[in-house]
């Protein structure tokens, strides 16, 4: 029979523009602490650990070895790492507790993007024959996607306003969002995104806890069980695909059994307003979704961090009581590459 | 916060990377001014080519040239163009579908502004002056209002096809070592060595680096360890590196400064290599400006008893 697992803890930072003061173990330990309180579990107490960073952000490599310092690794433990953001080391982890190797387990991811020009430095993950070599930023490139959607009469100007305000008004209540509140739209950043459709560069760090079936129950109230997960990937080439829709991320909805019955809550990993038309559009999201009620990638964006953390708002809702049934979503690479999509469910009230 | 260090970082390194068949005759044909496709089993023509088909994954040789003119699928205002990028000045990057081809081509379009671009316009490719097998070799792209261009039909067979190229890459950096690894470097300019001390287990961390990596506790109690320390163990290296001025063959050690839990390394010198040991006492030897020490050497003291730092191994 299948384990159940869930989402039994979740914590994450005070999103910020720049964390100078603080080394990346330094900024993420105050969150491995509060997520193992949450619990009562201690490091020894987990059965895995998996992680998910990018030496690309700060410049420092193989930076993860020295963050493991933070979850304290002596005695030795089952450690993994990714080199994605967390909700791919969350994948990981929980194809780990369905094997039965362990019953916990242990997702951190951090970024700390504020040492180096983040635009730049993600054009090296792009095909280094045909396209790095021009160093196209993710905003250039996210801005070619939204002209196509305007284009194609999905959206316009206007639109994409509306979704930048929706998401950082939703923020206000949430005390770790970075840009909360009245934003201005701002100028172009690349024509037709302006700063408002775009992301904050900043620093944080998310984790949770997994756990399986009565263990889950022990640790958390009303543990956010995990009924589906499933992540696929689009055609390297961006001249290849449909720049319109995000294919990937229906067929993994439809995997994780988003589909079988209607959602109540939505966290979309978006980190531009275009791509919220986008994820709306292929994941069959109504106006009776309520979607990122925690402001979204909009309104905080660590990298390696805010797709996990779209997890973990997600469970954290049901941990609460404010949803029954939710999907999380979170993405990877240009203009929404590679998705990632998971449904959790409360138990029945 | 006081006392935080911080201090440029350029990560800059030359990749290079083998091209194959299909990549290879694609830049090759652009150093030539020739664009080359790769068709598919099922007919479509894909620019820029790729090895295997994106949706079969099957492998795919069969080179079309197409033409250098083609259609903008869409565009995006660039008006503060960055390091690298095509064009310094404002300029649209567009999606392009040439002439011939079924998918489309990243690169860059030379208008005056917005006004002069949109979904839709015809533009032909502008050559570089200097080409050498790269996709800058397609300077940029341009209005062109004429007829599509034809193609000579070229099959992708070069007399000298280029295999390879040299990519460079650089990141500009503001590093900074956290506040842990700041206090450290900052009393090594006053060549001392601190260390800091977990508060769960009691054991002094060197360097520190803010976390104690058995407990996972933050660590903030500031410790003085050393100057004299020994040798836990060590290794004779008989490789020069690169720009380095030291004489192979050398001595490079862990050294537990006293007072500290944890070894750090150092290299040895003032004793030939072949004399070095276990136990070894040795304090470190400063050179004027370093800004860390530049050796240890020995103490002449006695050997310190192995049971004394088998913990530190």
């Amino acid at each position: 029979m299948t384990r159940e697992i869930a989402v039994v803890a979740f914590a994450q930072t005070a999103h910020r523009r720049t964390s100078d003061e603080l080394s990346e173990v330094e900024m993420l330990m105050p969150v491995l602490h509060e997520v193992l309180e949450r619990t009562g579990l201690k490091t020894a107490d987990i059965g895995f650990t998996c992680s998910g960073s990018s030496d690309y952000l700060a410049g420092r490599a193989f930076s993860f070895t020295l963050a493991l310092d933070g979850v304290g690794a002596w005695p030795p433990i089952s450690e993994s790492h990714v080199e994605m953001d967390g909700a791919w080391a969350l994948y990981e982890a929980w194809t780990k507790l369905l094997t039965g190797d362990a019953d916990t387990a242990l997702v951190y991811s951090y970024g700390k993007s504020s040492p180096g020009p983040v635009r730049d430095v993600l054009t090296r993950q792009l095909d280094p024959y045909y396209v790095a070599p021009l160093w196209p930023d993710p905003v250039a490139l996210a801005a070619l996607q939204a002209q196509a959607l305007i284009d194609a009469g999905e959206t316009d100007e206007p639109a994409l306003a509306a979704v930048a305000a929706r998401n950082r008004a939703a923020a206000s209540s949430n005390s770790h969002a970075q840009l909360r509140g009245s934003i201005p739209q701002g100028d172009y950043l690349v024509r037709p995104l302006r700063t408002g459709d775009c992301p904050p560069i900043g620093d944080g760090a998310a984790a949770v806890i997994l756990a399986t079936g009565e263990r889950a129950r022990e640790l958390c109230a009303r543990p956010a069980w995990i009924r589906g997960i499933d992540h696929r990937i689009e055609a390297h080439g961006l001249g290849v695909r449909d720049l319109t829709d995000s294919p990937s991320t229906r067929l993994a909805a439809e995997k994780a059994g988003a589909f079988e019955r209607p959602v109540d809550t939505a966290e979309l990993h978006a980190p531009f307003t275009s791509q919220e038309v986008i994820l709306r559009k292929a994941l069959r999201l109504d106006d009776s979704v309520t979607v990122n009620p925690s402001g979204g990638a909009l309104a905080a964006h660590p990298i390696m961090a805010a797709g996990l953390i779209r997890v973990g708002e997600a469970a954290a809702r049901i941990h609460r009581g404010e949803s029954d049934r939710a999907l999380a979503h979170a993405t990877s690479g240009p203009c929404l590459q590679q998705n990632l999509v998971a449904v959790l469910e409360g138990d029945p009230r | 916060m006081p006392g935080v260090l911080k201090a440029p970082l350029v990560v800059e390194f030359p990749f290079t990377r083998s091209l194959g068949p299909v990549q290879g005759a694609f830049l090759t044909g652009l150093r030539e001014r020739v664009v080359l496709g790769v068709r598919t089993r099922d007919g479509r023509t894909l620019v820029p080519p790729v090895e295997y088909d994106p949706v079969t994954a099957e492998e795919i040789r069969d080179l079309v040239e197409v033409a250098p003119t083609g259609t903008v699928t869409t565009w995006a205002w660039n008006h503060e163009p960055r390091r690298g990028q095509p064009l310094s000045s404002p300029f649209a990057w567009v999606l392009v579908k040439l002439d011939g081809a079924d998918t489309a081509l990243l690169h860059a379009l030379d208008v005056p502004g917005p006004e002069a671009v949109r979904t839709g316009l015809r533009v032909r490719i502008r050559w570089a002056e200097e080409r050498s097998g790269a996709i800058t070799d397609l300077a940029c792209f341009e209005p062109y209002d004429g007829e599509p261009a034809r193609p000579a039909g070229h099959d992708g067979e070069f007399e000298d096809a280029i295999t390879g190229i040299v990519a460079p890459a650089r990141l500009d950096y503001t590093y900074s070592p956290g506040r842990a690894q700041s206090a450290y470097i900052g009393a090594l300019a006053g060549q001392r060595t601190v260390g800091e001390r977990c508060p769960k287990c009691r054991k002094v961390y060197v360097p520190p680096r803010g976390a104690c990596p058995t407990c996972g506790a933050a660590t903030h109690e500031q410790v003085e360890v050393g100057p004299r320390g020994t040798v836990t163990t060590f290794c004779i290296v008989n490789i020069k590196a690169k720009n380095l001025d030291i004489e192979v063959p050398y001595v490079y050690a862990h050294i537990a400064l006293d007072g500290a839990d944890l070894a750090l390394h150092g290299r040895i010198g003032g004793i030939p290599y072949d004399q070095v040991r276990m136990g070894l006492r040795v304090e470190p030897v400063w050179t004027r400006g370093a800004r860390h020490p530049d050796h240890y050497r020995p103490t002449g003291e006695p050997d310190a008893h192995y049971d004394s730092y088998k913990e530190l191994l």
